[in-house]
């Protein structure tokens, strides 16, 4: 199969799955922004997403697309270091031109899955988990709430400044990480060209840099909303 | 004494390529297979030869020097190759390219050959452009031409300032093919270092293998030799730091003739000598000779005042310019051979008008070009040139004209070969600049890699069958044979007395010495009393060669200094040889200019009469005089004159 | 305006493949900064062989940036902190009096160490062998103004031809990849009309001889394009990859 065998295929696979999770992130990013217009909205979508078949199929083919990416990329990084060969240079420049993001994805990938973690603790598996195991109300600091309820758990995480913190360092790996990551599908797809790819680039950068304020507007709205 | 017999077929000069080629012998495909040819280079007339045998069939072994075959110095060729299409309807022919050719050559090369070139030339366009050679073209989709030195029409296909990479890619490629195919065994960091000759055949080669040291021996039923030229003897050339003439020296001391040795071209668009550090001369493509123009001060004390920095070339009005080559030869201007443009810069400097610092530099100046053009067409033509320029001189070409002199750059002289490009050796063949063959006394700009890939795609492929439809019947060599282990053995005992001078010197520094001895008495102006203390000079100096040379390292094992010494123990008996056949060849010739000889203007005078026929020089021993014998020129067709580019 | 300066060079030497390299430092005085990378590198071994030392081993041979011999990683930068300039053309006046140069070999998997800063490149002469030609023979080709070329695409194939072969690409990507040197044959042939017939099958052979021969994986980090002496320029690997997957897709 050309698409494991080849240096190319095992590209594309990152491509396509990165665009893929490109997507479902634009849809999380709109989400988050519903509740800050309206909470019930907010909650009527949770309620949809909840333990439902097509949400958990949904879920399931988005995880597969994360482990697909993360597999991919540990398996491609393991060939990279070995191309690299045994000794290392001394000195290490950055040519001009060259993102820094670009040359430390896989570090910047290992920040937003460790950060995933966190985030999957916090919502999913309060949430969408609880309640496939069957439970209707799940603790929420000293409160008992509907795993339905996701306008709560926004409202209960982000009064925290710590968590708040994180979820923004969280959000800063996460563009660098897009900056790079999208033109770079793109190009691996090869839908590039001497022009194209400044205009790839750039709209690489608006991309990550919309999503990631959307994600970061919500998160700071709350945390003033609690404070105030 | 020996006749030289050339074998140029009887006819008609336009027929005689063809008649050779419906008479000649050939192999027939399941013989083919049977038999080796060894090909020791892979420039353009090496890598063309190699691929275009391998496609018909025969098995090859291809050495070189470098870490690829991409790296021969075929590659650095910039302007352009030459070819009679007459895409320009501007009044070409394969007649005319011929002309020009044995023209430029100074009448001193045979019309057979150069005949059988121009008509192979348009062939050669063709082969490039199916393999993928992007040469320049118009936006109507069709080929481009530029003109070149020499010529009155535009005939020379260029592909950028890259014209010998893109060839010798192309040939790369064509060979890489084969190599792929199994059809050439390519043997990489090696170098020939003799040939084996078995009951007066070459039948093989001994090379050392650069990476390990140790001494390798290949056997083959014929051999042929595509090691470009010598002029590293000068040291400081445009050639490259490996670039040597080791390969042809071991054919003629194996009893191959050593023909014409005093031709060689030095062209006039180089990069000036900077310092005594200096490693090699850099090349400024002829090319710009179309757009530049080439000036020194009229006035004696604008020269030496900006050779004291006092002065700027930019502020020296028009008026107080010399642009010589437009005043002394208006037919032709900047475009002149290179010999006459040489040695027309020489003659201002010798008359104190130069400029740089050293004053050994004359101007090529693009401000009426970007006038003219615009500087986007200038630096469409020429960019990558000028940035080259730039880079090295830290100058600005587009704002203070360049600075350029002559430097050695191309051998006419090499192995003699008969119309076959066999040697006098029977089974050993050379091609390309290692041969002496088709440029006469002078090479016309873009008419090398014209040569090397006529003689590796269209004219050894056939020729070498005439040679080869003999050898059917014989079985291939072993090379535990005593020939070759004789002949390792003497190079062992070669190495070993290299290794045990043990003296003070390095090699380089030697060179240098050979260099300037070169330079000095075997340059642009040769005269009789120069020659003769030149090769005085040139015995002490093979004396101190050969006993205060000093190699570090062990001999079998990678050494780069032995390889250095190696090679330069053969550029001193090079120089040697040139120095006895510039004293020989009482004219002036092309590149072989003889200050005695000359017309009350200052233009090469040749001698007709008595000196038509190349020097073929006989090895006869160690401590021995080599013996010259004559092929004689006999021009049926064209009428010689001199030269004139004035109108 | 040039001068003459004092240089420390810390120089990688390494005995064979299988030997372990170290750094020797050595100290030069009154280097002209007119005089290019390598003869600086002349003088240095000029010094060590009238010490009756081993000169220091690196590939060199044109000199004048075309042939693609010479390499070295100099101050963290294939052929140097100049742009667009292979080793051979880098001058000293890119270095300032007083100055530590710190001179690699190429590292790479794909190119072990010979001798000291001389390495192996003919992994990538076998991936023109495997298929970056066109598969013509001698002879009986059609007029070479047969077919009519656009002069964008043979401006194109050009840029793309530029390509010296020097293996700066691989040397300067984290990932040890070759990508920017196959695309470039890959572009340049499928570029023009004579390459287009069998470009599908070139770009497959092509990349499946890269890959075996231990290559990295291009991670689009442009440091191949920025270090390339020839600035041979990224969407040729957008072009490989698009002949490459089409190829596949095709199949």
């Amino acid at each position: 199969m050309w698409l494991l065998n080849s240096s190319i295929g095992r590209k594309l696979i990152m491509s396509l799955s990165g665009i893929f999770l490109i997507l479902f992130l634009l849809f999380h990013a709109s989400m988050n922004v519903v509740a800050v217009i309206s909470e019930e909205a907010y909650n009527l979508i949770c309620s949809f997403l909840g333990a439902n078949w097509y949400a958990v199929a949904g879920t399931l083919v988005l995880a597969a697309g994360f482990l697909i990416h993360i597999a991919c990329s540990i398996w491609l990084t393991l060939q990279n270091r070995k191309a690299r060969g045994g000794d290392r240079y001394a000195v290490n420049v950055r040519p001009k031109n060259v993102e820094w993001a670009s040359q430390n994805m896989f570090v910047l990938g290992l920040i937003v899955v460790g950060l995933l973690v966190l985030h999957l603790t916090h919502f999913w598996y309060k949430m969408m988990f609880a309640e496939l195991m069957g439970h209707h109300e799940v603790a929420l600091g000293g409160a008992i709430v509907s795993p339905q309820d996701g306008a709560a758990f926004i409202r209960y995480y982000f009064a925290n400044v710590w968590i708040v913190a994180l979820y923004l360092v969280w959000y800063a790996a996460l563009w660098f990480h897009l900056t790079h990551g999208f033109w770079s599908a793109i190009q691996t797809i090869g839908w590039s060209n001497g022009i194209w790819l400044k205009r790839w680039q750039t709209i690489s950068n608006i991309l990550a840099t919309l999503l990631c304020l959307a994600f970061a507007f919500v998160t700071v709205f709350f945390y003033i909303k609690s404070i105030l | 004494m020996t006749q030289i017999n050339s074998k140029i077929p009887g006819g008609p000069l336009a027929e005689k390529w063809k008649n050779y080629k419906d008479h000649q012998k050939l192999v027939n495909p399941a013989n083919k297979r049977r038999l080796d040819i060894i090909v020791v280079g892979t420039g353009l007339a090496g890598a063309s030869a190699a691929a275009s045998l391998a496609e018909m069939g025969f098995n090859v072994l291809n050495f070189c020097i470098q870490d690829s075959p991409r790296r021969a110095h075929s590659i650095a060729a910039q302007g352009g190759i030459n070819a009679a299409k007459n895409y320009q309807n501007d009044g070409d022919s394969i007649y005319r390219l011929f002309y020009d050719t044995i023209k430029g050559g100074d009448y001193r090369a045979r019309e057979a050959n150069v005949y059988r070139l121009a008509e192979v030339s348009n062939s050669i366009i063709d082969q490039c452009v199916a393999q993928g050679v992007p040469f320049a073209r118009e936006y109507g989709g069709l080929l481009d031409n530029r003109s070149f030195g020499g010529a009155q029409v535009s005939r020379t296909f260029y592909a950028r300032g890259q014209t010998g990479q893109q060839l010798l890619l192309g040939a790369y490629s064509a060979l890489s093919r084969q190599i792929g195919l199994g059809k050439v065994k390519l043997y990489k960091r090696h170098e020939m270092v003799d040939v084996v000759k078995i009951d007066g055949r070459a039948r093989g080669i001994i090379a050392r293998n650069l990476t390990t040291g140790r001494l390798e021996r290949f056997a083959a039923h014929a051999v042929v030799v595509a090691t470009g030229g010598y002029v590293n003897t000068f040291f400081l050339s445009t050639n490259a730091m490996a670039s040597n003439g080791s390969a042809a020296w071991q054919c003629y001391k194996k009893g191959a003739y050593f023909a014409n040795p005093c031709y060689v071209q030095i062209h006039p668009t180089c990069i000036p000598v900077h310092g005594e550090f200096q490693s090699k001369l850099t090349l400024m493509s002829e090319s710009l000779r179309n757009d530049g123009r080439i000036w020194v001060p009229k006035k004696k004390e604008d020269a030496e005042a900006i050779r004291a920095g006092k002065l700027k070339p930019t502020q020296i009005k028009e008026e107080d310019r010399d642009y010589y080559l437009e005043r002394r030869y208006p037919a032709f201007g900047n475009l002149v051979p290179r010999d006459v443009a040489s040695r027309a810069a020489k003659e201002r400097c010798d008359a104190g008008y130069g400029v740089g610092s050293t004053g050994l530099a004359v101007y090529l100046d693009f401000a009426d070009a970007i006038h003219r053009l615009g500087k986007t067409v200038v630096e469409q033509r020429y960019g990558n040139l000028f940035q080259m320029y730039e880079k090295i001189v830290d100058d600005n070409p587009y704002e203070t004209p360049m600075m350029i002199f002559p430097a050695l750059h191309y051998a006419m002289g090499g192995l003699w070969v008969d119309y076959e490009l066999m040697t006098s050796v029977p089974g050993l063949f050379a091609i390309g600049e290692a041969n002496f063959s088709d440029h006469g006394a002078n090479r016309l700009g873009a008419s090398a890699l014209m040569q090397g890939l006529a003689d590796g795609y269209f004219v050894l492929p056939y020729t070498i069958q005439n040679y080869l439809a003999d050898q059917i019947q014989v079985p291939r060599f072993s090379t535990n044979l005593p020939e070759f282990a004789e002949a390792e053995k003497e190079i062992q005992e070669r190495i070993h007395r290299l290794m045990n001078i043990r003296g003070q010197r390095s090699v380089d520094s030697l060179h240098k010495e050979l260099g300037h001895i070169m330079w000095e008495h075997i340059g642009m102006g040769r005269n009789a009393a120069g020659l003769k203390e030149a090769i005085q000079l040139l015995k002490a100096l093979k004396k101190e060669f050969w006993s205060n040379l000093r190699i570090p390292g062990r001999a079998d094992d990678l050494n780069i200094e032995l390889e250095k010494a190696l090679r330069l123990a053969d550029f001193i008996e090079i120089g040697e040889l040139m120095a006895h056949d510039s004293l020989d060849r009482a004219e002036s010739c092309g590149g072989h200019f003889r200050e005695e000889y000359q017309t009350p203007e200052g233009e090469a005078l040749r001698q007709d009469d008595t000196l038509s026929y190349v020097s073929c020089w006989e090895y006869r021993g160690e401590g021995k005089d080599p013996l010259m014998l004559k092929e004689p020129l006999d021009y049926e067709f064209v009428v010689r004159q001199q030269r004139n580019y004035k109108n | 305006m040039d001068q003459n300066i004092n240089i420390t060079l810390k120089v990688w030497r390494q005995r064979g493949p299988k030997e372990k390299g170290a750094f020797e430092t050595y100290k030069l005085n009154n280097v002209s900064q007119g005089s290019s990378f390598l003869e600086m590198l002349d003088v240095l071994n000029e010094q060590l062989v009238n010490q009756g030392k081993e000169p220091v081993a690196f590939d060199h041979d044109c000199r004048e940036g075309i042939c693609g011999m010479c390499s070295l990683y100099i101050n963290g930068h294939p052929h140097g902190p100049d742009s667009a300039v292979t080793t051979c053309q880098l001058h000293m006046r890119k270095f300032e009096d007083g100055a530590t140069i710190t001179v690699e070999p190429w590292r790479s998997a794909g190119f072990p160490v010979i001798r000291d800063l001389m390495v192996d490149r003919y992994a990538y002469d076998k991936i023109i062998q495997a298929g970056g030609f066109v598969s013509i023979n001698t002879g009986g080709v059609p007029d070479a103004n047969a077919i009519p070329i656009s002069k964008k695409d043979a401006d194109l194939a050009m840029d793309a031809a530029a390509c010296i072969g020097c293996g700066a690409c691989a040397a300067a990507c984290k990932n040890g990849s070759a990508m920017l040197f196959v695309s470039a044959k890959v572009s340049q042939l499928a570029l023009l009309p004579q390459g287009k017939i069998e470009a599908a099958r070139r770009a497959k052979a092509m990349i499946a001889k890269m890959d075996e021969l231990g290559f990295g994986n291009c991670t689009n980090t442009r440091a191949c394009e920025a270090e390339c002496p020839k600035e041979i320029s990224i969407s040729n690997i957008a072009r490989l990859n698009r002949e490459y997957i089409s190829a596949k897709l095709s199949d």
